[in-house]
């Protein structure tokens, strides 16, 4: 046998990905519900989605605080009470607050998804906002911002995003102990009641769903029209992009790395360019054979990582270049990802790369997909972003078919190292 | 449940094998039966730099990631105190790219000097990354170090400093690899959609003709019973005081170790949990507070760690702490708290169970243990568990003889 011959393998571009569609099912009072069902394992997620994200706030934090003390006491039921219930079932209910959206996922065994429904209902439809809970996560809050501005990473996140889009516009706005202190209950209430209304609502469930499911989901969520109807208007908010371009920000005089951040707007998911993007940022930091990490931490050991990402934010994306490297080697290391950016605009990225790529994308959609809470995870960003499953198959075939002049094109039009943001934060 | 066959290679490699046919995917995991506690005193850190080495290329394969993203794989390793891990994920038609990769740098490395010179500095930006360039990131290096005087635990994976990564020598690479990377001290697990036949045919083509090596028989030094309280005081430039209690536990292989991880999760794992619940919502003495441990093979540490609401002071802070270990001492649990937490690992375990990766590596942790089989009788270790175990526990647990307190002062605060 000889060993330095590779086994043969099936290549991407042979793999036919196919999405399984989702059910649809629509409650009583219009909410829709999309539905993956697989019943290989006794357990279930169920996700409830409204536009309550920062985009829709008028003060700062409004957004996350309210999602947040959501769970913290109804009229029936103390914090305690609601975290009892849960707990005691051994399920899950995660919170988030996005820029566009807000969110509640309960995961749980199926066999306790109807004594946990009631609880959730709960905590959708009949929030208080105790002034008591509100003051404890100012406080809890503020503390752990407090740690966090001491780690250079944290900190240089949150200057990169105001450089890119403005300290006024949601993408760029940060937590402040100011914006902690001003948050109240009032506000909070009001937020909830026009953004947390029925005719918001969207439900994604995913996993094994008890028989009466659905009859579960009406009795719930689907007979009356909660909190009334509001509609809502998404306001065009322009971005305000800083001027200067090079930031060098000392945050720990004793610090012994530096977080660098490198990056610049990019079009939103509705462009064109925005699939060719995904592959050219793969190619240059999306993974770890990627261009920066083979020179920057495989050649130089920088850095114990590199990365690029391409924003998924609606209204305009960013690409943004993230490492942590060793204090003395910061400028040496910027230096060398304008090379990579360089290289790419120079040179066609060569055929054994560029099908390497393909392949390990294909491949990683491919493990992606696997399962049904993956799945529902798939659909709802296209649904969410009113899109389909040809926005799916569109980006597969971009990955499967683009070319290196393409590419190459692609790097010249955005990667001149002169039109990104560069920060270091020590 | 979950199903699995299992057999062992002529060298002594133990294989395992879990089909899936729901998935177009496939996953290879190899652990091998080596961790930082292994290691020489005065060379630690080297079974995670040693991780490190692994993907610097092996006898015949000069690219170790090239050829499994060709494949469309991904791939990754981890290192603890006990064990080293590796995994490969890839679309199952092409698991034969895993078998190549992974027996290749069974058989030999490459040993190259310019991959251990890139390495030692990778390792050493991680080293500062997670340990020296975060507040509080130091608290592990400190706590082992007061916990411990004669066990391995006593440094951390990524080693006790700096200058031990610094100085490895290619030889020493050579020497850890020869002992411990032998098909005798490991163990292959395969999951997904393959069968157990076309297993056992590519580990015989790929694995079958590597020397079996020495078998390893580890005898680390015992830790002695903590026989009297020990206490630090810290100060640094952090916002916040923090306070950090840990308690000796069980070895995992021990049957009091369930009683302890429940106990454990009484204390601290939900919002609905005792010291989240009193310490936090009720006295508001800290704006955050943990229990947890790392289920390590060897008797581990039990870990309540919390950070001090502002103006709070530390010796009313642990008073506190004090009185809810006294009530778990004092009272037996009621059932509907005990049935919470078995409850709770159920679902941890079906959640667990899902992820097709965490059944491959799960699969080789329990043979590890003993028995992959052992996987599936898990939930029944925790079932038979007693209140008055836990009771029992509790007593024994949090004596103060066996506490280890880091007092870690905001140095700024006055």
């Amino acid at each position: 046998m000889n060993r330095t011959i590779p086994p043969p393998i099936k290549d991407a571009v042979e793999f036919d990905i196919k999405l399984k569609p989702y059910e649809k099912f629509t409650l009583d009072n219009g909410i829709p519900v999309y539905v993956i069902k697989s019943e290989e394992q006794d357990t279930l997620q169920l996700e409830l989605v409204f536009p309550a994200g920062s985009w829709y706030e008028s003060e700062s934090l409004e957004a996350l605080a309210t999602n947040f003390l959501m769970k913290n006491g109804t009229s029936k039921r103390t914090a305690l009470e609601i975290n009892e219930a849960i707990d005691y079932h051994g399920a899950y209910l995660n919170r988030n607050a996005y820029h566009e959206n807000a969110t509640f996922t309960l995961h749980c065994l199926t066999k306790h998804t109807e004594v946990l429904l009631p609880v959730l209902q709960d905590v959708i439809l009949d929030p208080i906002f105790p002034e008591e809970e509100l003051q404890l996560y100012k406080q809890n809050q503020k503390q752990k911002l407090a740690v966090n501005l001491q780690k250079c990473d944290f900190v240089a996140n949150r200057f990169i995003d105001k450089y890119l889009f403005g300290e006024f516009h949601p993408y760029g706005r940060v937590s402040s102990m100011m914006a902690y202190d001003a948050l109240q209950t009032e506000t909070l209430r009001a937020f909830y009641q026009k953004h947390y209304t029925y005719n918001n609502c969207r439900i994604f469930v995913a996993g094994n769903m008890p028989a009466n499911m659905l009859a579960l989901l009406n009795q719930h969520f689907g007979s009356t029209r909660w909190n009334g109807e509001t509609s809502l208007l998404r306001p065009e908010l322009p971005v305000q992009p800083a001027e200067e371009k090079k930031f060098r920000i000392f945050n720990d005089e004793n610090g012994v790395q530096g977080a660098i951040r490198i990056a610049r707007p990019f079009p939103n998911r509705y462009h064109p360019d925005f699939p060719k993007m995904l592959v050219l940022n793969t190619i240059l930091g999306g993974y770890f054979g990627s261009r920066l990490m083979s020179n920057i931490r495989e050649e130089k050991g920088y850095t114990y990582g590199i990365y690029s990402q391409l924003y998924n934010f609606r209204q305009v994306s960013a690409i943004n270049i993230q490492t942590e490297a060793g204090r003395d080697v910061c400028e040496a290391t910027i230096e060398e990802v304008y090379n990579e950016l360089r290289r790419l605009q120079n040179e066609p990225v060569p055929q054994e790369e560029l099908d390497l790529v393909r392949n390990y994308m294909i491949g990683s959609i491919l493990g992606d997909l696997d399962g049904a809470f993956q799945l529902i995870q798939r659909w709802k960003n296209l649904i969410l972003n009113d899109l389909d499953e040809n926005y799916f198959y569109n980006n597969i075939q971009t990955i499967k078919t683009i070319t290196a002049e393409e590419l190459q094109q692609l790097a010249k039009q955005y990667l001149t190292p002169g039109d990104f943001y560069e920060l270091v934060v020590i | 449940m979950i199903h699995y066959n299992k057999f062992t290679l002529a060298n002594g490699l133990r294989v395992v094998v879990h089909e899936d046919h729901t998935t177009p995917m496939a996953v290879l995991n190899v652990l091998y039966d080596v961790g930082a506690r292994d290691e020489n005193p005065e060379q630690t850190g080297f079974a995670h730099l040693f991780e490190h080495l692994m993907f610097g290329g092996s006898v015949n394969i000069p690219e170790y990631d090239e050829p499994l993203q060709m494949a469309g794989g991904e791939n990754n390793a981890y290192t603890t105190s006990d064990l080293t891990n590796y995994y490969i994920q890839l679309p199952a038609e092409n698991i034969e790219t895993a078998f190549w990769l992974e027996s290749d740098r069974m058989l030999s490395l490459a040993f190259s000097e310019k991959s251990l010179d890139v390495q030692r500095k990778v390792v050493s930006e991680e080293f500062k990354e997670h340990y020296i360039n975060k507040p509080y990131g130091d608290v592990w290096h400190k706590m082992r170090e007061l916990a411990y005087s004669s066990h391995p635990y006593r440094w951390m994976t990524i080693g006790k400093e700096l200058s031990h990564i610094e100085n490895a020598k290619l030889e020493d690479v050579k020497a850890f690899f020869f002992k411990f990377y032998r098909p005798v001290n490991a163990i292959l697990s395969v999951a997904g959609n393959v069968t157990t036949e076309q297993v056992k045919t590519l580990a015989e083509k790929w694995f079958g003709d590597i020397p079996p090596g020495e078998k390893y028989h580890r005898n680390l030094p015992v830790e002695p019973p903590q026989t009297a309280a020990h206490k630090l005081d810290v100060k640094a430039n952090v916002p916040l005081d923090a306070l950090y209690k840990c308690y000796h536990m069980y070895a995992r292989s021990d049957k009091r170790y369930y009683a302890a991880d429940l106990v454990s999760d009484i204390l601290g794992g939900g919002s609905s949990s005792r010291l989240h619940q009193v310490l936090v919502k009720e006295k508001k003495l800290f704006s955050n507070i943990d229990c947890y441990h790392f289920g390590s093979l060897d008797a581990g540490l039990l870990t309540i760690e919390g950070k001090l609401v502002k103006g709070v002071k530390m010796k009313d802070a642990e008073k506190a702490i004090q009185t809810e270990l006294e009530k778990l001492q004092a009272e037996v649990i009621v059932d509907r708290e005990l049935q919470k937490v078995k409850n709770r690992v159920e679902s941890l375990l079906a959640f667990e169970d899902m992820s097709l990766l965490n059944r491959a590596n799960n699969l080789a942790f329990y043979e590890l243990l003993g028995d992959a089989g052992l996987m599936n009788k898990e939930f029944e270790n925790y079932d038979v568990v007693t209140a008055e175990d836990i009771h029992r526990e509790a007593k024994l647990l949090f004596d103060e003889k066996n506490a280890n307190t880091i007092y870690y002062y905001a140095e700024n605060q006055g």
